[in-house]
């Protein structure tokens, strides 16, 4: 920062690529140290939540995508599952529309 | 009884060898009887850096399998008397390391030895892993990197888990850490990890802090541990931290950008 900027008002200093690094290495070490302790839980949670969905629905198994955003204060786990045109010999004991397609834990 | 310390990172590249010999050096001068061995099968280099490649006769399989007795494979340093180097196969593999080779070697040197410096490989595979197991120090090595910060936390994780000691549930591996490569001109820009951010990071006791040097280049071109070169900032740093390692309180030099005066400004030049 020059002295001139003093005048031209601008006093605060840029983000630094230095601090963006510890911002990103606390919240990825902050996790992996948690998930050290067990094993990687996503593919079986995976799996039974197709499970349970296929108990209602038939669903194709390739039509579901589990994707997880960790955060600093908040982590999202979303969960697509891709559900089938509703057929006509349906025996209704479920609504598909109760399914909701994108369910959110944090 | 021998201490045996590991000198470890998880990622390649950013100093354990150079680390490992100037270390290994600073204890031999200090009057301690220290052997330093490289676990790295297969990919030596500390021979390279201890500047004794041309003395390799045996190494560190070959009196695992029984080929050499242990003496035959040490090769005594010509500089500093009371240090010996145990040098990695150049042409096995990984897998040529055993558990057991590897306690009876420990074993038979800690009747000789004050010291044991095991000097690990890159990465979490078997030679990294056998480095650590016997350890009751750990020194890890880290430069101001994001990859290798995150390296270093999973190798600290390793250590507290997968050793002896963790093991056997004794006292935990003593953990030190050691910050190569820090450049506090780029730190005082904001280009740079702080020292003061990697300690927050890591929680381990801090040993040292070697600067970015030309010096080191030198010294691994000509096979001298920097640690010899007196006028070198980073063979300073490590003398200054073998001697807080042995129990003396200093206090750490080189994290603060140097102070340039008007003349060297305008004629730039570099620290040695």
């Amino acid at each position: 920062m020059s002295w001139l900027d003093v005048f031209r008002g601008k006093t605060k200093p840029p983000p630094t690529s230095a601090g963006a690094a510890k911002e990103r290495l606390q919240i990825v070490l902050a996790h992996e140290r948690i998930s050290r302790a067990g094993d990687d839980f996503l593919p079986r949670l995976q799996r039974e939540l197709i499970q349970v969905v296929a108990r209602y629905v038939a669903i194709d198994p390739k039509a579901v995508n589990v994707s997880l955003d960790r955060g600093g204060d908040m982590s999202t786990l979303a969960i697509e599952v891709e559900l089938p045109p509703p057929s006509k010999d349906d025996t209704g004991t479920t609504n598909p529309a109760d399914l909701k397609p994108e369910a959110r834990a944090s | 009884m021998a201490q045996v310390i590991v000198v470890t990172s998880g990622k390649g590249g950013v100093g354990k060898t150079t680390s490992s010999a100037a270390f290994a050096t600073g204890l031999a001068q200090a009057g301690k009887k220290t052997v330093v061995i490289d676990f790295d099968v297969g990919l030596r280099n500390l021979d390279l850096i201890m500047g004794v490649e041309r003395r390799v006769v045996f190494d560190i399989v070959n009196v695992i399998t029984g080929e050499a007795k242990l003496n035959q494979a040490l090769i005594r340093d010509k500089r500093v008397d009371t240090l010996s180097i145990l040098p990695a196969s150049q042409t096995r593999d990984k897998d040529a390391l055993t558990k057991e080779g590897v306690a009876n070697i420990i074993e038979e040197l800690s009747k000789d030895f004050d010291y044991i410096l095991c000097d690990s490989p890159a990465g979490i595979e078997k030679g990294a892993l056998l480095a650590l197991y016997f350890a009751d120090q750990a020194i890890v090595v880290t430069n101001p990197e994001v990859s290798s910060v995150r390296d270093s936390d999973r190798i600290l994780g390793v250590l507290q888990s997968k050793s002896k000691r963790a093991e056997e549930k004794r006292d935990p591996v003593k953990e030190h850490l050691i910050v190569t490569r820090y450049a506090p001109n780029r730190v005082e820009k904001g280009e740079m990890l702080k020292l003061e951010d990697i300690r927050e990071i890591l929680a381990i006791p801090l040993l040292g802090v070697i600067p970015e040097s030309e010096s080191v280049l030198k010294a691994s071109n000509t096979g001298n541990p920097v640690i010899l070169d007196d006028g070198s900032t980073a063979g300073q740093a490590y003398k200054d931290a073998v001697a807080r390692f042995l129990g003396e309180d200093r206090p750490h030099r080189f994290i603060d950008p140097e102070k340039r005066g008007f003349l060297s400004r305008l004629f730039g030049g570099r620290a040695a």
